[in-house]
């Protein structure tokens, strides 16, 4: 093999699980038991203790418009918004959730009628392939919420943790701007 | 129910009609979270799921492989290698036999697919994946295009020459000479939603196959040539993808097939869905390139004879490396005459994941090639680049032929460069420049203005063709079914535009259906910018049949002539009466006349032999310019996108709202592609970069801080395409270069434009850094 000196892995590349030595393949005897509200009705779920919160609203509740990106925290697709406060539902156990109120973008629209992220979404076409759409529209309300929407260079400030990769940056970052605007006069 | 009672039957036009600004189809879906994927369909009881087994050598012999303890573990249904395969253990796409899926015996790259688990849940068969244990007998191999043997390299496929005139003897008599090599990135496409397939099996030799997919007919043939069934046994289906780019069109090919020959296996449905690491591992990406070059020109910047071999890192099989290739030939000329030229391609081996098609497929490759040599002839010169690319432009009656001797003829670029020139006002703006740069130690300011002319057509001529389904019910609402597939790009909502202009009836009477294999056959894969100017025809076509079969039909029992039988907004008017459209469906099926039928469409003027570089290869061209500005700080190469305005095109625009998004987001994506998006493999040949943690995606923040972004409203394509629209899928990628060379004139700033800075792509902060360091230093010297 050809490999030279420089092929010493460097720290602070992130390591493929494949570089990383074989676990053990077991499963956990223990089951945990988690309640917590989404989109304002009680849910209980018995799970594997490792079930991500993503993993637990896809799979188990059933609630599939939040989605799976990355699944390292690192695009934002699977934000949600937990106790108030934006949260990536990928980086968190289920477990960690107990009690907690979560809001999906299946729990914005309420009587029929949309959210005002929702609709500034559809007024400006603030998406292509639609894929990173919930968690942008999730983002949007936390940083709204934040008052981080203060102005454009804000908006795009804080709303760089949710790649888009199809770039329909322009339209988001309106769409935000009208949505704040209504938030702000209701 | 009787829905179309509430029609507007007065209105002059219908709503949602071709030229329209319409939504994309799936907005609503879109913001409430209920548009689905293949992975929130719900899955049939007892659905197991795949892991890919990958790698760990970049090229080896495989010694042994004891998958003992894989098959052992918990949850573990079947494991499958490349002895398990029914059919032909190979997925490349043109027929090579050189990409087998599941590796056989040897591994040609870190992160190969050797082996594929099926368990109960998508945990086990990862966790099962990790205790295979795979001895290999290593093998010398090489990563990067510049290792490659420069005389005899081994390559993957055919490489391609394009020539015209003598080149080498017009260079060689040239007053002037400029000889160089440029460096261009790949890039990965990481399309939001990952690759994915939902294999379902049915009875005798079926199954339905879920696939996040470009091109569902490839996934049925690659599906049942891997299962060893006729064509007819596999129906792949298709209704939207999570962004595609080029990374969809042949890559699921792979899950697809595996999951397909499990699902046959096992009895159950399975699903694949590979987690982002495996995908970026796996999966290939943008070709980079290494390009030389050498041009001569006369003391005004004439070029008059160019040559270009453009090598590219193909990976271990062709996949799409000839096309792509060819591509970058195609477009080594960009919007510029060359009175000699001669082009070679080198489509190279190389232990890599074989890289495949992304937006533009070659053509942006090629074109910074060309745009180099503008750099490098202005800097020389001592003249603004603008002036240059000016001066090389196309004409319109003469210096109108391109390297592989098709005339241009519809060149607009000319009018293109001058409003955009006067709109972003580039002239003060570049003095502007330098007299901040003058006053400016640290940020320096540049500025660039660059077009592009992009060729429209598959170059394999054969795949200029397209099928459509469209049925007419009695209530008069239609079904519409097409080839192409949905990625975001906005070409379902575009088609049925087509289709209900066509029938005068509402955009909301007619329902977009999933692309399957079962409805339209023989599809070609929606890529090369095709996807509305096929589909949409054919899907006219489609509708004009049944049209058709209503005047004939109205004609006969209301006794009138054809031509005064006429389409109004959701009615007929046949004579001097006015009847609802769907009146007219209803007796035109009580009569029984056909209300469905099969549209179809070829290209028309297409030709091109391969053998003899020449041809008409593309229908015709778009065209565009981008204008950016950017400062740079120089004591750490980083760098802001100040401002970026662009004037395009796309004819007569079908839905401006959708092709104004494409231009956007093409922008942005280009220029991740030449600034911050950069694949890095170690000395191992391991990708180290296989997540957005090592690998820097454009976000909101990245956009340019002014984004003046303008359709030209005056262009309408030259041909009869659908509507007099033009395509708009990758032609904005390349509208990118702008910032690359604003780049570049922002770090010759640093050795007061006496040295072309020759900056590399992707220009990240480091590169932008040690190119300044460069010309600091050159200048000192002299």
């Amino acid at each position: 093999m050809t490999a030279d000196a420089s092929s010493v892995s460097t720290p602070w590349m992130a390591l493929r699980d494949t570089d990383r030595p074989a676990e053990p393949a077991t499963r956990p005897d223990t089951v945990v038991a988690v309640d917590f509200i989404v989109n304002g009705k009680p849910c209980r779920l018995e799970l594997d203790p490792r079930t991500t919160l993503l993993d637990a609203l896809r799979d188990h509740v059933g609630l599939t418009g939040t989605k799976k990106g990355c699944d390292h925290g690192q695009c934002g697709a699977c934000t949600v918004i937990v106790n108030g406060r934006r949260t990536l539902s990928c980086l968190s156990f289920a477990q960690m959730n107990d009690r907690d109120e979560i809001t999906t973008v299946e729990g914005l629209a309420s009587d029929g009628r949309l959210h005002p992220v929702q609709q500034a979404f559809i007024d400006h076409d603030a998406f292509q392939c639609g894929y990173c759409t919930p968690g942008q529209i999730m983002s949007a309300i936390g940083c709204i919420s934040e008052g981080h929407a203060e102005t454009d260079a804000d908006i795009r400030e804080y709303m760089s943790g949710n790649i888009c990769r199809c770039a329909a940056y322009p339209n988001i970052v309106a769409a935000i701007r009208q949505a704040r605007d209504e938030m702000e006069r209701a | 129910m009787n829905k179309h009672a509430a029609l507007d039957l007065k209105s002059s036009r219908i709503a949602g009609g071709i030229h329209t600004d319409q939504r994309h189809d799936s907005a609503h879906k879109h913001v409430t979270g209920t548009a689905v994927y293949i992975d929130d369909m719900p899955e049939p009881a007892g659905t197991l799921h795949g892991c890919l087994g990958l790698s760990t050598a970049t090229h080896a012999t495989i010694r042994s492989m004891d998958l003992s303890a894989v098959r052992a573990a918990p949850g573990v249904v079947d494991v499958l290698t490349a002895k398990d395969i029914p059919g032909e253990n190979d997925i490349s796409p043109t027929g090579r036999h050189d990409e087998p899926v599941l590796a056989d015996g040897k591994v040609q790259f870190y992160g190969q697919p050797v082996f594929c688990v099926i368990a109960r849940t998508r945990e086990e068969a990862r966790r099962a994946c990790r205790l295979a244990k795979i001895e290999y007998d290593e093998h010398p191999f090489i990563t990067d295009a510049a290792e490659a043997d420069p005389k005899n390299p081994k390559l993957v496929t055919e490489p391609l020459t394009l020539k015209r005139g003598d080149a080498a003897a017009t260079i060689a008599r040239a007053p002037r000479r400029v000889k160089g090599q440029m460096r261009v990135g790949g890039q990965d496409h990481f399309y939001l939603e990952g690759q994915i397939a939902l294999a379902v099996p049915g009875e005798d030799r079926d199954v339905t196959v879920y696939s996040s997919t470009q091109h569902p007919s490839e996934v049925q043939h690659m599906v049942a040539h891997v299962l060893g069934v006729p064509n007819h046994a596999v129906t792949v289906e298709i209704r939207r993808m999570g962004g595609g780019f080029g990374g969809k069109e042949t890559q699921g090919n792979q899950f697809a097939a595996l999951a397909a020959v499990a699902a046959k296996r096992t009895g159950k449905a399975v699903k694949i869905r590979p987690d982002r690491d495996d995908d970026m591992t796996a999966t290939g990406k943008r070709h980079d390139f290494l390009i030389d070059y050498e041009a001569g020109y006369d003391d005004e910047g004439n070029i008059l004879g160019a040559e270009f071999r453009y090598a590219a890192r193909c990976g271990f099989s062709a996949d799409l490396s000839g096309a792509v290739t060819d591509r970058a030939l195609f477009h080594c000329d960009n919007a510029y005459y060359y009175p000699a030229v001669r082009a070679v391609s080198a489509p190279l081996y190389t232990n890599t994941v074989s890289n495949t098609a992304f937006r533009g497929f070659g053509g942006p490759q090629g074109m910074v090639g060309a745009e180099r040599i503008i750099d490098e002839v202005a800097f020389a010169l001592g003249k603004d680049p603008l002036e240059i690319r000016r001066r090389n432009f196309y004409g319109t009656d003469t210096r109108n032929v391109t390297p592989y001797h098709q005339t241009v003829e519809d060149n607009i670029i000319g009018r293109i460069v001058d409003e955009l020139e006067k709109s972003s006002d580039y002239q003060r703006r570049r003095r502007q420049i330098a007299a901040f740069n003058a006053n400016s130690d640290v940020v320096k300011r540049g500025i660039a203005l660059t077009p592009l002319k992009f060729g429209i057509s598959f170059t394999a001529t054969q795949f200029n063709q397209a099928g459509a389904l469209v049925h007419v019910y009695t209530d008069g609402s239609v079904h519409l079914n097409h080839g192409g597939t949905e990625m975001g790009q906005g070409l379902y909502v575009k088609v049925a535009q087509v289709v209900a202009e066509e029938f005068q009836i509402d955009l909301d009477q007619v329902k977009i259906t999933a692309t399957t294999t079962a409805k339209v056959p023989n599809t070609s894969a929606t890529a090369a910018s095709s996807g509305s100017d096929l589909n949409g025809m054919a899907a006219q076509n489609a509708a004009r049949q049944i049209k058709d079969r209503l005047i004939d039909f109205a004609s006969e029992t209301h006794g009138v002539a054809k031509d005064q039988i006429l389409f109004l907004p959701n009615r007929v008017r046949i004579g001097n009466q006015e009847i609802p459209f769907v009146e007219l469906v209803k007796q035109a099926y009580n009569a029984r006349v056909q209300l469905s039928a099969a549209g179809f469409y070829k290209t028309p003027k297409i030709h091109w032999d391969r053998e003899k570089g020449s041809g008409h290869p593309f229908y015709y061209f778009a065209y565009g310019a981008a204008c950016a500005e950017v400062s740079v700080d120089t004591l750490t190469g980083e760098y802001m996108v100040e401002r970026a305005d662009i004037l395009h095109e796309t004819g007569r625009s079908l839905n401006r709202a959708i092709d104004l998004g494409q231009i956007e987001g093409g922008f942005i994506q280009g220029m991740g592609w030449l600034t911050t998006e950069e694949l890095w493999w170690d000395g191992k040949g391991r990708l180290r970069t296989h997540a957005p943690s090592t690998y820097k995606i454009p976000l909101a923040s990245d956009r340019p801080k002014i984004f003046n972004v303008t359709l030209a409203d005056w262009p309408e394509a030259h041909e009869p395409t659908i509507h007099r629209s033009k395509a708009v899928g990758e032609p904005p990628f390349m509208l990118a270069m702008s910032v690359l060379h604003a780049l570049s004139d922002a770090v010759a700033s640093v050795a007061d434009h006496k040295v072309c800075p020759c900056l590399d792509a992707p220009a990240t902060p480091e590169r932008v850094l040690m190119t300044i360091e460069r010309l600091r230093k050159t200048r000192a010297e002299h």
